[in-house]
């Protein structure tokens, strides 16, 4: 029973990892409607950031956090305007192929400049942090990351439901030719959206760093674990996200524990193939996919 | 005799068949015979066995890269499995050879074709799905197909790969770079051919119909779902092909090779060759397969001066740098890739000196 609690505990908390990780991915996706292959990359790139500043500037904590923030904000805003502007209109093939293309330049400065180690964080965040359950011990780690993640999710959830540029992006991703006629800047929306999506990346990325050390490659591969949970999840849906990654989580540690650890990898993407054969659009997608 | 003509003076087509001729002049016949004389007569006595062995590479890349150009440029579904596909033939050739003990030339095509039957299967969803539904339904082929080459221990012998057989043609032993030359660039002339005649049929006519819309093929009454699982099919049987002559060249193989970044190498070869362009598959495969020669050898020259290895430069991160830039220069500047710019070369040689 115990090995079911800690198995649970673990779901959730990995689940909800990849939940952060696919929710900047989910707001890229739901206004501009582009598939974004690089976010692995975007995480990793605020995970390095983050390890600049702290190791190397010596920073504090906190200002690092918001300096990573405020640099992943605008490095997403840069992507937006030098690369994927001019190719609004082009063909689905030319965008994914760009996002790649991004992804491995992305992964060459990294490696240029980290190589393919592991660094670490200092560590920083208070012992007393953890939770003791019985037999079941929650790591100081899990209770943060759950803690911010539940945080940020209230936090875009206001932002969307209230806010005018929240409104507006919302407003681009239900219908682009009425947002436009009704005087929504399109363009900036794009542009906002990348940022924001970044800046969320960034933070998972950080987050991601301090529970499993920071190696370019393992990163970048959790970018790939999105797909399974955003199409879960649906791909237009921030929940969806979070509710998609909590049971991919579960489902990842659960065949671990019980059928045999070498599944781990390949059971998301089995599930990814029996969803998109019987439900495309996802939990809470909005059921409107083109069906040939 | 009928005359000889070397320069179209004019769009003068009357009929269909004009339309589709491969050759408008005789001057195009006489470069391709030219080019083929060059290709089989000088290139493998000249060349170095290294030249020889990037040649190959390029060959083999370069059937993949058509097959794939099948799929993306001509019927606009975009897989990410190809990679995959490619070990798939690799393997099947490689447990036909050994375990059944068949000939190379039946274990090629036979390859092909367990590739070709791989890739319908992943293409199944393209029934229901399409764009990048399909897109990320392929994504998840190639990562369950990885697997399968890695933990089906009892047919792939996972990790320690398999050793292959010597190949045998015609009663004679294909070894070494120079016969493999041979056998390979036959086998692209042979593969280009059929892909350009595959175009000029209904089938072509009507995966390119799929591409330009869908609907209104459907409307035409062309049954999308069974053209969709044969270009699935045609360009996997290309993959696995390939595939299968890469493992008797290699001699040894693991599961490593095919990885995602593999597909995503053969996208690239065809966005960067020009999709929907047979040239520029090759022109395509050619680009990626010397990029990473140069690559290679700019490490080592690097690594020989011992002054950057501290530094952690390394094939890896060139590598990828060199490889993205690449990709994303073309898509931004020349999205039609190196086709575009070789038909622009050639017209302004034809035109000179008035070329405006």
């Amino acid at each position: 029973m115990d090995f079911f609690i800690q198995l649970l505990v673990n779901g959730l908390s990995i689940g909800l990892l990849y939940g952060l990780s696919a929710m900047g991915f989910v707001m890229i996706f739901k206004s501009s409607s582009v598939l974004n292959f690089a976010h692995g990359e975007l995480l990793a790139m605020g995970a390095f950031f983050f390890l600049v500043l702290t190791t190397w500037a010596g920073l504090p904590i906190y200002l690092a956090f918001l300096l990573t923030l405020a640099g992943s904000f605008v490095l997403g805003f840069a992507v937006e305007r030098l690369f994927l502007r001019p190719l609004i209109g082009e063909s689905l093939i030319f965008v994914i192929m760009l996002t790649v293309g991004l992804a491995s330049i992305f992964k060459g400065i990294l490696l240029f400049f980290f190589g393919g180690n592991l660094h670490t964080y200092p560590e920083f965040l208070p012992a007393g942090l953890g939770v003791q359950f019985g037999n079941v011990f929650i790591p100081p780690v899990y209770v943060a990351s759950s803690f911010i993640g539940i945080v940020f999710l209230v936090l875009f959830g206001l932002f969307f439901k209230f806010s005018p540029q929240g409104i507006f992006m919302r407003s681009v991703a239900d219908n682009q030719t009425a947002a436009l006629s009704l005087g929504v800047h399109v363009k900036k929306v794009f542009a906002l959206s990348w940022a924001i999506a970044a800046m969320v990346a960034g933070m998972s990325g950080i987050v991601l760093g301090v529970i499993n050390g920071i190696n370019v490659h393992e990163i970048s591969a959790i970018g790939l674990k999105v797909f399974p949970v955003v199409i879960l999840g649906g791909l237009d849906s921030i929940g969806g996200a979070i509710i998609g990654g909590i049971i991919i989580g579960l489902l990842e540690t659960f065949t671990c524990g019980y059928i045999s650890p070498s599944l781990r990898d390949v059971v998301p993407y089995a599930v990814l193939v029996c969803i998109l054969l019987i439900k495309p659009y996802g939990l809470f997608g909005l059921a409107e996919i083109e069906r040939v | 005799m009928r005359r000889f003509s070397f320069h179209a003076c004019g769009n003068f087509k009357e009929s269909y068949a004009q339309e589709i001729t491969i050759f408008e002049t005789d001057f195009g016949r006489f470069w391709l015979l030219a080019g083929l004389a060059l290709l089989f007569g000088v290139l493998p006595f000249v060349g170095s066995p290294y030249f020889l062995y990037v040649c190959n590479m390029i060959g083999i890349a370069a059937i993949a890269a058509l097959g794939l150009n099948i799929l993306i440029g001509y019927t606009g579904l975009i897989s990410l499995g190809h990679g995959a596909f490619f070990g798939v033939g690799a393997y099947a050739a490689a447990i036909l050879a050994t375990r059944l003990g068949l000939p190379f030339w039946v274990c090629v095509p036979a390859a092909g074709f367990m590739a070709a039957l791989t890739g319908m299967v992943f293409g199944i969803p393209s029934g229901r799905l399409k764009g990048l539904y399909l897109t990320i339904a392929t994504l998840a082929g190639q990562f369950i197909i990885e697997y399968l080459l890695v933990h089906w221990e009892s047919l792939t012998q996972g990790t320690m790969g398999i050793v292959l057989p010597e190949a045998t043609l015609f009663g004679l032993v294909i070894d070494g770079d120079r016969p493999f030359f041979y056998v390979i660039f036959t086998c692209l002339v042979l593969v280009t051919w059929m892909t350009k005649n595959i175009m000029r049929t209904r089938f072509g006519r009507a995966f390119i119909a799929i591409r330009d819309n869908d609907r209104a093929a459907e409307g035409m009454g062309i049954p999308i779902f069974p053209y969709k699982l044969l270009s699935f099919g045609i360009s996997s049987f290309y993959a696995g092909f390939a595939g299968a002559i890469w493992a008797f060249y290699m001699i040894s193989i693991t599961s490593e090779p095919f990885t995602l970044g593999l597909s995503v190498e053969y996208i690239a070869m065809v966005i960067i060759g020009g999709l929907g362009s047979i040239p520029g598959a090759i022109f395509g495969a050619v680009f990626i397969t010397g990029l990473n020669e140069i690559l290679r050898w700019l490490t080592d020259i690097f690594m020989s001066m011992g002054m950057a290895t501290g530094f952690g430069l390394n094939m890896a991160s060139l590598r990828e740098l060199a490889f993205g830039l690449a990709i994303v220069l073309f898509i931004l500047f020349e999205p039609k890739g190196l086709a575009e710019i070789w038909r622009i070369v050639r017209s302004n040689f034809r035109l000179w000196p008035f070329s405006y």
